[in-house]
């Protein structure tokens, strides 16, 4: 196997709080190849997030050992080794979605030539061309939340780290966006980490899917998709899908079962 | 636009309406006692006497005095028309230069004023960045700052004068530093809440940058408080008018709208100290004005809704 872009080795955390510890994280192993599409799924307080975090460098683990790009997840935040979308769009409402999406080029100092070079490209790439001058307020949800995908990918860092950006959106616009997200990925060919608590969700998306359960967050499962990379949505009607689906309906049950 | 319009030309008609009717208790009695002095008949018949009856009943009982309540030259409660009067003859009727005119201390107060506020709204800037970045400066500071603000400026502005003048430092500049003192405050206030607007996951958004703390100022922090700032600028620059006019009264200031109501006070002309006040008043709103203007402009460059 070549080597992989995230490598968690029994990675722990605990947040103090008032309450006692919390132990957030426990003895989570996963390594991450290059171009793989990588789901988190799980219940509230598994640790997904907290795992993304962690791979971010938003978060330090306080045991195990995590590398991003054969660097600490700290010297490859630094290295602005990724792009974060996070659940909300939170772009700035005083500027423009073409503003917003040059936000990290200013930030990282890149020309005003190659800045407008490649807002352009990613409004583009995710298709919003037209609507660079347009304010947030005046588009839709949806839209917003390509913007800040746009935004993220603006750098061209190779890895691309969402958390359930797609949670607040409905059913209709989730698909579209989906099917989108699956395009992009197969053009650009980068490693993307995907939380989300939706099953048709992360079995559409994925190479990968962890299955992680709460108290303490940790991995009940780690399945290998079995899907080509080429997925139309009515994929999701096969038999192999609903296999998969399953199979992760299956962990979910078993993380909840031994509490 | 009209439906602003109405509410205030409305509370304006009530303000107006309880002014006038309160002209005739107000000044009853020394408008009898005018009456008397001019040889017209008033019952009752003596100062004393007429002190033991009660003002609406003073009225009644001298129909004819009433309209005189109106044009005393030196009514305890002027009329309006009066006070319009007034402000007329000392602003349009002389030069700007002269000492009546209340435009040259007007321009005395206003020059104290925008000095003070601009100073004032520096400090109250800079004081909020530091409070935001350092921890120490939030907690050694902000105790001060609004310690600062309970003790009672006609206490301290008379101390600010006197010491300044013995630095011989006199005139514009110890007016200045008591409006920076009254208008510094709520801009500290405002800006402390508007630099900190910005949620975590918007912070969080600028570390992914590995962006610097002062590109995370300018790029975030700078523009999300501008709401804040232009709130706190509105009631920083009034309270930099106040300041300026407390500033010209213990002093025995010879111009602005503070030595105004002075004089008017010292030498019994009610009219003078009104149509200060009232000057003052009209000053006030408009620089609050300017300001709002301010807002709605920048507002619509940032990209508000129409």
């Amino acid at each position: 196997m070549v080597d992989p872009v995230i490598s968690a080795t029994a990675v722990d955390l605990t947040f103090r709080t008032n309450d006692g510890p919390v132990h957030a994280l426990k003895d989570v192993n996963l390594n991450i190849a290059k171009g793989d599409f990588v789901s988190f799924i799980g219940p509230s307080g598994c640790g997904k997030t907290t795992f993304l975090r962690c791979i971010a460098g938003l978060e330090t683990p306080t045991g195990g050992t995590l590398t991003v790009n054969d660097m600490s997840p700290e010297e490859a935040r630094r290295a602005r080794a990724y792009g974060y979308v996070f659940q909300a769009a939170g772009l700035y409402p005083w500027r423009t979605i073409g503003g917003n999406v040059k936000l990290p080029l200013e930030i990282m100092g890149f020309s005003k030539a190659d800045q407008a070079e490649r807002v352009k490209r990613v409004l583009d790439l995710v298709d919003l061309a037209g609507f660079e001058n347009k304010f947030p307020w005046q588009l839709s949800g949806g839209m917003q939340q390509r913007a800040s995908i746009a935004r993220a990918l603006a750098f061209d860092a190779d890895i691309l780290l969402m958390d359930e950006p797609f949670g607040a959106l409905d059913e209709i616009v989730r698909d579209h966006l989906n099917e989108q997200l699956l395009a992009l990925w197969a053009r650009t060919g980068k490693t993307i980490g995907f939380v989300t608590h939706s099953i048709p969700e992360a079995v559409y998306l994925s190479t990968r899917i962890v299955v992680m359960s709460p108290r303490p967050g940790r991995i009940t499962d780690v399945i290998e998709s079995t899907l080509p990379r080429e997925r139309p949505l009515e994929i999701r009607d096969s038999p192999e899908f609903i296999a998969i689906a399953h199979r992760v309906r299956e962990g979910l049950r078993a993380g909840h079962g031994d509490e | 636009m009209m439906r602003n319009v109405l509410p205030i030309l409305t509370v304006v008609a009530v303000l107006l309406g309880v002014w006038l009717l309160a002209v005739v208790p107000m000044n009853i009695h020394l408008a009898a006692d005018q009456a008397q002095r001019d040889g017209v008949a008033v019952v009752p018949d003596t100062p004393a006497a007429r002190q033991e009856v009660g003002a609406v009943a003073l009225a009644v009982r001298n129909p004819d005095v009433m309209a005189s309540t109106y044009t005393l030259e030196r009514p305890a409660l002027p009329g309006p028309q009066q006070v319009v009067g007034e402000l007329w003859r000392t602003t349009v009727a002389v030069r700007p230069s002269s000492k009546q005119s209340l435009i040259y201390h007007g321009w005395v107060t206003l020059s104290a004023t925008l000095l003070g506020f601009a100073i004032g709204t520096t400090l109250g800037i800079v004081l909020a960045v530091g409070i935001v970045f350092s921890r120490t400066m939030d907690l050694s500071v902000m105790p001060w700052a609004i310690a600062s603000q309970t003790i009672p400026i006609l206490a301290l502005a008379p101390m600010i004068i006197v010491i300044m003048g013995s630095l011989g430092i006199q005139g514009l500049l110890p007016k200045a530093i008591i409006s920076a003192y009254l208008s510094f405050f709520p801009v500290v206030v405002g800006m402390v809440k508007g630099l900190r607007s910005p949620d975590a996951m918007q912070l969080d958004l600028l570390r992914t940058y590995h962006a610097s703390p002062l590109q995370g100022l300018w790029k975030l922090r700078f523009p999300a408080s501008l709401p804040y700032l232009f709130a706190s600028l509105k009631i920083g620059i009034s309270a930099a008018l106040v300041g300026a006019i407390v500033g010209e009264l213990p002093t025995g200031a010879r111009a602005g709208f503070g030595a105004r109501m002075l004089v008017g006070d010292q030498y019994g002309q009610p009219l003078v100290t009104w149509a200060a006040l009232f000057a003052a008043a009209i000053t006030a709103a408009v620089l609050v004005g300017i300001f709002a203007m301010l807002e709605r402009w920048s507002a619509r460059r940032m990209g508000a809704a129409a």
